[in-house]
């Protein structure tokens, strides 16, 4: 009986041997990099909204500070959204016939609330705190990109959890004084590493817990 | 008594059959299953912001809301958190005088009755669904005719009531309708009629009374008791004599089992200042030399003439005025429920309204009213649930919960609470006040336009917004007390009767609340049908307690069911042989066997008020038990009470603690040296947490594993789970028999155990995927999402207080109902099938308190964080501090010469630690047993 296979085959066999478990692994870290890509997480995409809010006109614009609408910022763990209140302080008088702005306006009149997509959506086991990064010298653009440059928001930073760690091991890098918190348009000086450890030390940061794990999980 | 089994069976089994084929089938599809979910995107989730934002709220922060829990119709003061409107955790209010910050294992649980989705939801006409108009409309039509007839025929029943608004409000219905009655119907029959001080009595005798841990004023009396009790200062002594184990005999210097016959002869014997019996002499003689500066408490469920007895007893000590007060009673012009049956019976009674309560399943059984109602022509029920009584009645109205409505109460004291309501009734419920208002034909007919307006009639003051605000943010109102005063005579003294012949056969019953579900009301809240029943451990069911020579006598083994009969009626119930009960009686539990509860309370255990009657409400004797052969598997979530001598709980006496104090701590195994370990010394330079835990306060109450499944989202998993060990709390309390006669009149120890937060804790190193690690102030930290599920860590624990999620409780999104949702604690991750948890000391509780004070730039103060265990005790027995700031209360205790580590011997260095027992035993009586 004739041999079924040739000779050649036992070098592939040899070489799907190793090829085999090369292409799952493969296969397995570009799933997993695609996963964590920027594509894929919705970096530098803007999301859709009920009202094509524009943080571009509002805060790059009209200059209007972010605790005017995000008031929650200095007391809670949540920024806070604005009510339509909010909204309706201006617009009852500018824009106010505006097609973009029904949404605002039907939900005044009804008292139905607005329904924003999230653009930072942290998972539901981090337990993350604004008011305290904000009292210790965390800028909002450090996290949320300059914003007064976006016409619709969208996330600059992947929020995973390496990015966390970055500035938790190394906060002397990130910090800025308290005035300048809310500047969109701050850029980190040249002595950032002496401003930073400066910072440290005259707002108490406890570095010593920064890693730990229940201080963002519980 | 169950065999000393350290190792239950089935303990790592899964419920059903699975084969080992079908496990790996499983697995690989799950594999596969979640390599292709990791693909999906994360879905996109929304902020709703409001409208308009009232005023206060910020997003993220909780706020605080003060108001009252009835027990018996007597209010608790509450402060309820809430988050967005959604109340979260119910804790003490410390300015009420009867809850002074603490709270008791209902007042926990209450939250989870308040989203129970199984409360009524709609108004019920003859079982159909109907509406309130047309309930509302009904009382219209009727009223026609009252106005001619003055109401005959028309007849009210409600609970112990105390609410100043609905008091004033029935008093207008009998005065608009002369021929109208009042009936008032309480299953618990609470009305105390004395104040105690015990914080300022030196010996306290109980004859029976539970006082720590039952009645309006328990959480007051628990945290005055553990006061009179710290050795170093004063120290109270404590006599018990008592038929029936209660948590008040079991923190007892003496306890002494007596049939019910014996006790009254105990008295009797005290009152003489003397006579044969072997303890009455040295009691009295304490007692005198004590004189207004000591208790004679008796038990309220007791005969009258034991009361007076003990009245008698305190008037002659000189203790009245000085250590107790009788208040002057309220007067009520109700009636009682044996009145109403006998009109009902006579056809005298034409429409019936129930306000609250469930009278068809509590009543006593003589009163047959589920034969009754049907016979009433117009029968309405308000009631949180649609249960038997709801069932019975013409009408059903679904009632608000307390925390949905507005109202007032009455505390033991006379102190008044108007109770708010949280949030909007969530299964559109009304409250009494609205009803009775509609009978009324009244305006206005919402809750806070009734009770305001009362109060403001009733305060005719310029500024009587300002008070009324004032009232509603303390949570008490300065609007009228009554003080207590000393009443005005002794009732004419009842001798005790002589003790009747006793029957050879017959037994004693006693008929008591249940510590799991009191009445019943409780009976489809899950959090207290897997409450470990303090003194059995038994969840998920009732028993017939009786003690191990009658069990003998009656040749019956645990869990052997027998037929209780009891004047002419009988019930079928399973016995628990529990140390500590005196011969020839049983103890029952009210509260079980409910019918229509809900899906967890149905045919949970047995209906004791079967063998209620009007004349024997709280039992009495005359009881025969016959054996029938079948057994009942009971399941508990302590099989053994032996401490194995390992010294888990340490006891001296105050004699011993004068002399030597350290001798009482000191383990016969020392702990390692410091240096004598493989770990790393870690220095914990800022926090190192610490808790203390005082075995001398803790009266084993229970209230600390409710607030903790209150607070961290903690599931029930069920009884059948439950017998697999597989129960969840995070903090449990072990109790232990310790003494010779171990079986008939045992000391009793309690000891809370939560996760000691151990230096060189044994979880850390086993755990494959480092998803338990020390954190740098000493917490020991559990990461869920690292959990992979081996368990290694649980099975290394020494304490055994790792808890895993074999099955998905309660994170099933698709499954729970949304109202639970609504109940979870935003701040803390409800866990998911596969993972491993335990005890945080409550961190989402310390990085609240340390954000605010990094913000504020200031240092944490002693105190000012809480775990949830240590707020709700009622005894202070648990205390919570930094270790490293030695004026911290919990670094005094842990200098304390009675503190000692839990199998410290282990080399563990738990951050938990606890302070040994004292008894404070008089010196006469110390070796003498019953």
């Amino acid at each position: 009986m004739a041999q079924l296979f040739r000779r050649r085959a036992n070098a592939l066999a040899r070489l799907a041997l190793i090829a085999l478990p090369l292409f799952v692994a493969g296969t397995a870290v570009t799933l997993f990099a695609f996963a964590r890509s920027g594509f894929w997480t919705r970096v530098d995409s803007p999301i859709e909204q009920p009202v094509p809010f524009s943080h571009q006109h509002h805060v790059g614009g009209l200059g209007i500070d972010c605790r005017y609408c995000h008031t929650g910022v200095e007391q809670s763990s949540f920024a806070g959204l604005p009510p339509t209140e909010t909204c309706m302080t201006c617009h009852s008088q500018v824009w106010k016939d505006a097609p973009v702005l029904r949404p605002v306006r039907d939900s005044w009149q009804t008292g139905a609330p607005l329904k924003w997509t999230r653009v930072h959506d942290l998972p539901d086991y981090v337990y993350f705190n604004h008011s305290i990064h904000v009292a210790k010298g965390v800028g909002c653009a450090t996290c949320h990109g300059q914003v007064n440059e976006m016409p619709l928001t969208w996330k600059t930073k992947q929020l995973s959890m390496r990015w966390c760690l970055d500035c938790h091991r190394a906060p002397a890098k990130f910090l800025r004084p308290a005035d300048t918190i809310v500047d969109m348009n701050y850029h980190a000086p040249r002595n950032q590493l002496a401003l930073g450890q400066r910072l440290l030390r005259e707002n108490h940061v406890n570095t010593a817990g920064l890693e730990d794990c229940y201080t963002c999980h519980r | 008594m169950s065999p000393l089994t350290e190792f239950p069976l089935g303990a790592a089994e899964w419920p059903e059959e699975v084969s080992r084929r079908h496990f790996l089938k499983l697995m690989g599809a799950s594999l596969a299953l979640a390599s292709t979910g990791a693909c999906t995107r994360n879905p996109p989730e929304h902020i709703v912001p409001y409208v308009k934002q009232p005023e206060e709220i910020v997003p993220g922060k909780p706020l605080f809301f003060a108001s009252a829990l009835a027990l018996g119709g007597y209010a608790r003061g509450i402060l309820v958190e809430t988050h967005e409107g959604r109340p979260t955790k119910i804790e003490g209010n410390p300015q009420h005088p009867a809850s002074l910050g603490a709270t008791d294992v209902f007042m926990q649980a209450e939250l989870l009755t308040l989203y129970d989705p199984e409360r009524s939801q709609a108004v019920m006409n003859r079982g159909q669904p109907s509406t309130w108009d047309a309930v509302v409309g009904e009382l219209a039509v009727a009223a026609q005719l009252w106005k001619t007839n003055g109401g005959a025929g028309l007849r009210l029943l409600t609970r112990n009531e105390t609410s100043p608004t609905l008091l004033d409000q029935i008093s207008r219905f009998l005065a608009k309708y002369p021929a109208a009655k009042w009936h008032q119907f309480d299953p618990l029959g609470l009305a105390p009629a004395a104040l105690y001080h015990f914080e300022k009595a030196e010996l306290i005798l109980s004859l029976g009374a539970d006082f720590v841990s039952l009645g309006p004023a328990s959480i007051r009396y628990a945290r005055d008791f553990a006061r009179s009790r710290r050795p170093g200062e004063k120290m109270s002594r404590l006599y018990v004599a008592e038929s029936t184990p209660t948590l008040t005999g079991t923190m007892a210097d003496h306890r002494i089992r007596l049939r019910p016959a014996e006790l009254e002869q105990f008295v009797r014997d005290l009152i003489a200042g003397g006579g044969p019996s072997k303890f009455a002499p040295a009691i009295a003689r304490d007692l005198r030399a004590h004189a207004e500066r000591c208790v004679v408490v008796a038990d309220e469920f007791a005969s009258a003439a034991l009361q007076t007895s003990a009245r008698q007893l305190n008037e002659s000590l000189g203790n009245v005025g000085a250590t107790v007060d009788y208040p002057i009673a309220l007067a009520t012009s109700a009636r009682d429920l044996r009145e109403l049956v006998a009109e009902i019976n006579v056809g005298k009674v034409e429409t019936l309204l129930i306000l609250g309560g469930n009278p068809v399943y509590d009543a006593p059984a003589d009163c047959g009213l589920v034969e009754l109602l049907p016979k009433i022509r117009r029968t309405i029920h308000l009631g949180l649930y649609h249960d038997e009584t709801g069932a019975a009645c013409r009408w059903h109205v679904p009632e608000a919960h307390t925390l949905e409505s507005w109202s007032d109460a009455r505390a033991l004291d006379g102190t008044i609470t108007v109770t708010q309501p949280m949030i909007d009734p969530l299964f559109g419920g009304h409250s009494r006040h609205e009803l009775l208002s509609a009978l009324l034909e009244d305006s206005p007919t919402n809750g806070y336009e009734i009770v305001r307006g009362f109060w403001q009639q009733r305060l005719p003051v310029a500024n009587f917004e300002k008070v009324w605000r004032k009232a509603l943010h303390d949570g008490l109102a300065e609007f009228q007390v009554v003080t207590p005063n000393r009443a005005p005579a002794l009732p004419p003294p009842v001798s005790l009767p002589d003790a009747p012949p006793a029957a050879p056969d017959s037994l004693h019953l006693f008929i008591r609340p249940s510590r799991q579900l009191l009445d019943g009301r409780y009976a489809n809240n899950a959090w207290l049908q897997e409450f470990p029943e303090p003194l059995t451990k038994i969840v998920w069911d009732n028993a017939a307690m009786i003690s191990a020579a009658t069990a003998q006598r009656f040749h019956l083994g645990e869990g052997a069911v027998v037929n209780l009969k009891f004047r002419g009626r009988s019930l079928r119930a399973p016995v628990w042989i529990l140390p500590g009960q005196a011969d020839d009686c049983v103890t029952v539990h009210l509260g079980f066997g409910r019918t229509r509860a809900g899906s967890v309370g149905d045919g949970v255990g047995f209906n004791a008020s079967a063998l209620r009657t009007s004349d024997a409400f709280w039992g009495g004797p005359g009881l025969e038990i016959e054996k029938t052969g079948d057994t009942h598997p009971f399941v508990t979530t302590q099989h053994h009470w032996d401490m194995h001598e390992r010294e888990q709980v340490r006891v001296g006496t105050l004699a011993q603690f004068q002399q030597s104090p350290q001798e009482i701590a000191r383990p016969e195994e020392p702990p390692p040296r410091e240096d004598e370990t493989l770990y790393p010394n870690v220095p914990y330079r800022q926090h190192k947490w610490g808790m203390s835990i005082d075995l001398n306060a803790c009266i084993g109450c229970g209230t600390c594993t409710i607030a903790c499944q209150a607070e961290n989202n903690i599931p029930v998993v069920g009884k059948e789970q439950v017998a697999l060990n597989r129960e969840m709390h995070w903090i449990r309390i072990d109790r232990y028999y310790d003494r010779a006669d171990e079986l008939t009149n045992p000391r009793t120890y309690h000891q809370p155990v939560p996760c000691m937060h151990c230096e060189t804790a044994p979880c850390e190193l086993v755990c494959p995927v480092a998803a338990t690690v020390h954190s740098s102030e000493g917490l020991n930290q559990m990461v869920y999402n690292r959990c992979i599920g081996t368990r290694y860590c649980s099975n290394n624990c020494p304490y055994k207080v790792r808890r895993f999620n074999f099955l998905e409780w309660d994170a099933n999104q698709f499954e729970v109902p949304i109202t639970r949702k609504l109940m979870r604690n935003p701040n803390v991750s409800v866990r998911t099938r596969g993972v491993m948890e335990k005890c945080t000391y409550c961190v989402q509780r310390i990085n609240a308190v340390k954000i605010e004070t990094e913000k504020a730039d200031r240092a944490i103060r002693d105190g000012e964080i809480i775990p949830a265990c240590a707020q709700a005790c009622p005894a202070e027995a648990i205390v919570f501090g930094d270790l490293n700031d030695a004026g911290s209360a919990a670094a005094k205790l842990r200098r304390s010469p009675l503190n000692y580590g839990l199998l410290a011997e282990l080399n563990t260095r738990p951050r938990t630690t606890y302070l040994a027992r004292v008894r404070n035993p008089n010196p006469e009586l110390e070796d003498l047993t019953t």
